[in-house]
């Protein structure tokens, strides 16, 4: 398997050297391990950046100190949904009463369409995440961890496999790490596929060795997950933040943020811009920055039609937002969500109505069928949207997509799924209102590049 | 991955390949269940790993797989089959030597995926989840893979091909070809 670093694109922008970086407080922390062209994924060279030091302050405090602090930091989920962590965790049960074992999980089902800021974590950085899920563990009082890997991403697997290898070598010659090794065991699981795992139930009945069907709530996981016991599940990048809240202190953490967040995140964009890519950047850095001038702008030739701001489930946005902070609030009173702070970037050469039938395609197909609006609404959703394209499209339709909206809405179904599903379709139909009506009276895709039928090839 | 391609060659039509018989557990087998079972807080539990463990040696879970293993995990059939027929990484038939998996999520398509997968289907003949008649490739495409810097994008014996364009398809799938090596089913 190829061994070299899989992301070319210059994450951090601080000078490289070899000096430890750990004397002051990063403004990248999440990305200060990666150097590119080099091996930075190994024990050795994420200890000679000062890595696991976040663990060995956490070792010298108790359960009670390091809660307050993830707490007191305000770090918010990175998964898509921007629970906030100590939040979480303060619901799982403590104190010599509470159920054993406990669980963690790290979430590391990435599969949201333009998402792929956690297979840069998984394949660069696996210490780091080791080192967070540790932290927890040391914080919650954890048994067992276990880490949900897509089973597509191969490298991560290999790279998080030897990582774990090496930080038991490491804890076999130090003894200060010996009780917590002794303790904790990280175990990885690679999925069998579907989107589905991501959601935090559905990933406990997989883990479980079911259909990934998610639960009803309550109970929550954090009382009763896996196997009826208290787990927490938190997103790879969540897992990441730790190691320097604790490292660096609470204060030094919220002065990263720009905006009401804080923290750094890692933000993405793809489709026709010149430098897609991903980049680690303060919460609340603005839209148009990130577009115009981490991604090198459009593509020439290419002008911005839309853009989807944290991955396929979320509302569009256009132009008339670019100024918009890329933090959790901001964006959701845009009427859009943050999601996972990968953008994606629809220019004016494709069409929105195939976009919008890709995405719901998608949904449809990883359904996981428990629930009406989802199993029934997402396929009909596709065949009208597939029409539409086909230019076989009537007014009429546009009227059933909506409804189809409604009945997906949140609080209608299971789960988030079929919510987030129809996210970027309402929100075509109101900003892209006259593609969809030009597929109608001009009877065919005005954009001469019929997506429709294309599920009959690969 | 070399960049120089071979010579275009067209592959064989394909036919849909007959179900198997697949037989029963080696002790390979029978010993890695064990392991899994031993680790596993209850036997189900193992249920997802177990499929994926003998599909690594089988190639895809046959009927016999299933009842082989149901019989050997004491886990209901209906149980497995249900895991097994929902996740898309468990195949329920025989696959190709190389399973090819490009990616359709919005990322790639943006960037010319669509055209990618055609050219894919077109040039082996095949349509989403068959196999050629020589049983050297299966065509499964998947969702959005996680490389959406680098789009269009494919993955294939467990590798990520990047920034692929339709004029390397024929070439690409030489060399994979080339990769399985001599013998013929």
């Amino acid at each position: 398997m190829n061994d070299e670093p899989v992301s070319n694109e210059p994450v951090s922008d601080e000078p490289m050297n070899n000096a430890p970086v750990d004397t002051a407080p990063p403004t990248k922390p999440l990305t200060r391990f990666i150097r590119p062209g080099e091996a930075c994924w190994t024990l050795a060279a994420y200890l000679a950046q000062g890595g696991y030091r976040g663990l060995e302050k956490a070792l010298g405090q108790s359960q009670e100190q390091l809660l307050e602090q993830i707490t007191a930091s305000k770090l918010r989920g990175r998964g898509g949904a921007g629970f906030p962590t100590g939040l979480k965790w303060s619901f799982m049960p403590r104190g010599a009463s509470a159920p054993s074992p406990k669980y963690l999980i790290v979430n590391a089902d990435e599969m949201e369409p333009g998402a792929f800021k956690d297979r840069y974590l998984l394949e660069q950085t696996p210490h780091q995440i080791i080192e967070g899920l540790l932290i927890a563990a040391q914080t919650l009082d954890a048994d067992t961890g276990y880490i949900f890997l897509r089973g597509d991403y191969y490298l991560a697997q290999q790279r998080l496999t030897t990582a774990l290898a090496e930080w038991q070598a490491h804890c076999l010659e130090n003894p200060a790490l010996g009780p917590l090794n002794a303790k904790f065991k990280i175990h990885i699981h690679t999925s069998a596929g579907r989107y589905i795992c991501g959601e935090e139930t559905a990933l406990i009945n997989a883990m479980e060795g079911k259909r990934a069907n998610p639960r009803a709530k309550p109970p929550f996981p954090q009382v009763a997950g896996l196997w009826g016991k208290p787990t927490i599940v938190n997103n790879v990048e969540t897992y990441c933040n730790l190691p320097h809240i604790i490292n660096f202190g609470v204060d030094w953490y919220l002065s990263l943020g720009l905006g009401q967040d804080s923290g750094t995140k890692i933000f993405g964009v793809s489709g026709r811009v010149k430098r897609p890519g991903l980049w680690e950047l303060p919460m609340g850095t603005p839209i148009r920055e990130l577009i115009e001038v981490h991604a090198g702008g459009m593509c020439d030739g290419y002008s911005l039609k839309g853009y989807l701001p944290g991955g396929g489930s979320t509302d569009f946005l256009t132009q008339a937002h670019l100024d918009t902070p890329m933090d959790y609030d901001a964006v959701g009173r845009q009427g859009s969500r943050l999601g996972t702070g990968t953008l994606i970037v629809l220019d004016d050469s494709y069409c929105p109505v195939a976009m919008v039938l890709n995405l719901i395609r998608f949904f449809a197909q990883e359904s996981c069928g428990w629930c009406t609006p989802c199993r029934d609404g997402l396929p009909w959703a596709e065949v009208l949207l597939n029409k539409l394209e086909s230019g076989l499209g009537e007014a009429k339709d546009l009227d059933q997509l909506e409804a189809l909206c409604r009945f997906a809405a949140p609080g209608t179904t299971f789960c988030a799924l079929a919510p987030g599903a129809v996210e970027p379709l309402q929100s075509a139909l109101k900003y892209f209102r006259a593609d969809f009506e030009a597929h109608i009276t001009q009877g065919c895709c005005p954009y001469n590049h019929s997506a429709a039928g294309e599920q009959h090839y690969g | 991955m070399t960049s120089k391609y071979a010579q275009y060659q067209p592959i064989p039509i394909r036919q849909l390949p007959m179900d198997e018989a697949t037989g029963e557990l080696s002790p390979q087998e029978k010993h890695q269940l064990d392991l899994l079972l031993a680790a596993a807080p209850q036997p189900s539990g193992i249920s997802i790993d177990a499929l994926k463990l003998l599909q690594a040696s089988r190639g895809w879970i046959g009927d016999d797989t299933l009842l082989a293993l149901a019989e050997y995990t004491r886990l209901p059939l209906a149980a497995l089959e249900g895991v097994a027929t929902f996740y898309n990484l468990i195949f329920r038939r025989p696959v190709g030597k190389t399973v090819l998996h490009p990616c359709d999520g919005i990322s790639c398509d943006l960037m010319g995926g669509a055209g990618l997968r055609r050219r894919l289907s077109l040039y082996l003949n095949l349509v989403a989840g068959e196999t050629t008649a020589d049983h050297k490739f299966t065509l499964i495409p998947l969702p959005c893979l996680g490389a959406c810097d680098k789009a269009p994008v494919m993955i294939a014996n467990q590798i990520l091909f990047e920034r692929l364009n339709e004029q390397e398809i024929p070439a690409l799938l030489e060399t994979l070809a080339a990769e399985q090596g001599g013998e013929t089913l």
